[in-house]
């Protein structure tokens, strides 16, 4: 992502000249205030929206027709987004059936991958006899069953509880490990970067820059303990610290 | 799946209010049950009491038949009045059909582009507010026989509520599900086929609904105001004749005739769209509290 602007019709300037460049197998967080363009950076990374001006550069080998990796960006919306019509199965098909795969040779990929969310039982269910943690795991299966080499969440967990949430957490932690996927993650809470991301991307509002870029240290095993770790708060200060050092900025420049 | 979740209410709510859970069960049957003899009974009720009307104040026949005068004029004037519902029938399966294919056909080129909309939209809209009992007459000048000209009017009044029903859906669609279908790619058809058209379903039923109820009384309606006579005449015509020959036992068959087909095609398109709606939609589910 090079030097990305965003003006919107309506005369916001959402991003200012923002670079980025995304390691192969990261989980990197894109943090900060509402409104900052972290949903709206995410959005043109997955093509939906052109940038006004700067360039998306992926590696040269994926690039398809339409200037986007074909198949290789997985998308989470802040809602489930599924189709009420269609059963787990059928949404979860959809991917596949969009680019012309039979249900027969479907199903093997679609029945790995929701069992993976743990979602095996319920493939005959309908969106609504779901729970809503429930209906995001669909979601993220959906944006995993082709295999994806970039995924990109945006705010996915923002409308579950805290227990749900800390749930999805561990199983999207584990699902990047076990798939060496390259995740970008917009949330607005720091313990939820803090607990997932191996780099977090601070960014600033009005315009969205980014901020401060923080590495994490990843060699920690992250499970309960983690949580209460010394190791974790430590981390989860210097993040609060300097979102809140860009929340300042932010309200300065204004 | 749903054993867990049930079991997770029942619990829940035995604590809230253990009472409340037990005769929700119970009565479901008996619900049942009541939801089908109670309008059943009401109706039987009414035919009765117009029964005891004419029976006690000796009402004559040519003002007001009696309920049996009528169950027997059905009977005996079978022979007249069976080719006349099946004219009537004909006509509005017909213009129901034409008008379910014309209005999803041109809704879903409507919603191509604005353009298109501005361009085609003021027709439906003036067709829809022309009153049909006005233009009827005109139709059967312009049309080649009266058949054509009243399956053109109930046509035209099934039309409308099924198109903008239909535009309504179409335009409904929700916004994230079409921010996927672009991320993945979807051709305009895919869209269409995979997305816009199941999501409009519980507009199209709506449409279905309104539409298969107007379009019998619009070739009734368009009977009326347009006339014919002799062989091919429908339920209508009937209803004229056997006025003119103060034949009101028949006028009344006629009339319950027509009633029950509103009701069998109502029935059947509740029956289509809760076919269609049943496992998702919202309006066909029953509240689970």
């Amino acid at each position: 992502m090079r030097h990305v602007s965003k003006l919107f019709s309506n005369g916001t300037l959402a991003l200012k000249d923002m670079s980025l460049d995304v390691q192969r197998g990261e989980f990197l967080s894109l943090l900060g205030p509402s409104g900052c363009g972290k949903s709206t950076a995410l959005r043109i990374i997955a093509g939906l929206g052109a940038p006004s001006s700067g360039t998306i550069d992926w590696p040269s080998s994926q690039i398809s027709k339409k200037g986007l990796p074909e198949g290789d960006v997985g998308f989470v919306f802040q809602e489930p987004t599924l189709m009420p019509w269609q059963t787990v199965w059928g949404n979860v098909y959809l991917p596949l059936r969009l680019r012309g795969v039979s249900k027969a040779d479907a199903n093997p990929a679609i029945m790995e991958v929701l069992a993976s969310v743990g979602l095996a039982d319920f493939t005959k269910s309908y969106p609504r006899e779901l729970s809503g943690g429930m209906k995001m795991r669909v979601s993220i299966a959906r944006a995993l069953v082709t295999k994806p080499k970039l995924l990109l969440m945006d705010e996915p967990f923002a409308a579950l509880d805290e227990i749900t949430r800390q749930k999805l957490n561990d199983d999207v932690l584990r699902l990047w490990r076990e798939t060496g996927i390259t995740v970008i993650f917009v949330t607005h809470s720091v313990f939820e970067s803090a607990f997932l991301s191996n780099r977090i991307v601070v960014m600033r509002a009005r315009p969205g820059q980014v901020y401060a870029d923080l590495p994490l240290e990843t060699s920690a095993v992250r499970d309960e303990n983690y949580r209460t770790s010394e190791e974790y708060r430590v981390t989860t200060d210097t993040v609060s610290r300097a979102l809140q050092e860009a929340i300042m900025r932010g309200a300065q420049t204004k | 799946m749903s054993d867990a979740v049930s079991f997770d209410k029942a619990s829940t709510e035995a604590g809230t209010d253990s009472q409340v859970v037990i005769p929700i069960s119970r009565s479901s049957t008996a619900e049942r049950v009541l939801s089908i003899v109670v309008p059943v009974f009401m109706v039987l009720l009414a035919i009765a009491a117009w029964q005891a009307h004419i029976m006690i104040n000796q009402v004559p026949r040519y003002i007001m038949p009696a309920p049996l005068d009528v169950v027997n004029a059905l009977f005996t004037d079978w022979g007249t009045l069976a080719p006349s519902l099946l004219v009537t029938l004909r006509i509005t399966v017909m213009a129901l059909g034409i008008a379910l294919v014309g209005g999803v056909g041109l809704a879903i080129i409507l919603v191509q582009s604005r353009w298109i909309e501005l361009a085609l939209f003021p027709f439906a809209v003036i067709l829809q507010v022309t009153p049909m009992i006005a233009i009827a007459p005109l139709l059967i000048i312009y049309m080649p026989d009266t058949q054509s000209a009243l399956l053109t009017c109930a046509f035209v009044v099934a039309f409308f509520p099924i198109l903008s029903n239909m535009v309504a859906g179409l335009k409904s669609v929700d916004h994230n599900l079409l921010n996927l279908f672009e991320l993945y790619g979807a051709s305009r058809w895919q869209t269409l086929i995979h997305l816009k058209l199941p999501s409009s379903l519980p507009y199209f039923a709506a449409g279905l609904r309104i539409g298969g109820g107007l379009s019998l009384i619009a070739a009734v309606v368009a009977e009326f105001a347009a006339g014919s006579a002799g062989k091919g005449s429908g339920l209508a015509f009937r209803l004229l004749e056997s006025g003119y020959r103060l034949n009101y036992p028949r006028l009344y068959a006629a009339l319950v005739l027509l009633m029950m087909t509103g009701v069998a095609i109502f029935a059947l398109t509740s029956l289509i769209s809760w076919a269609m709606l049943h496992r998702w939609h919202e309006s066909a589910l029953k509240r689970e509290n």
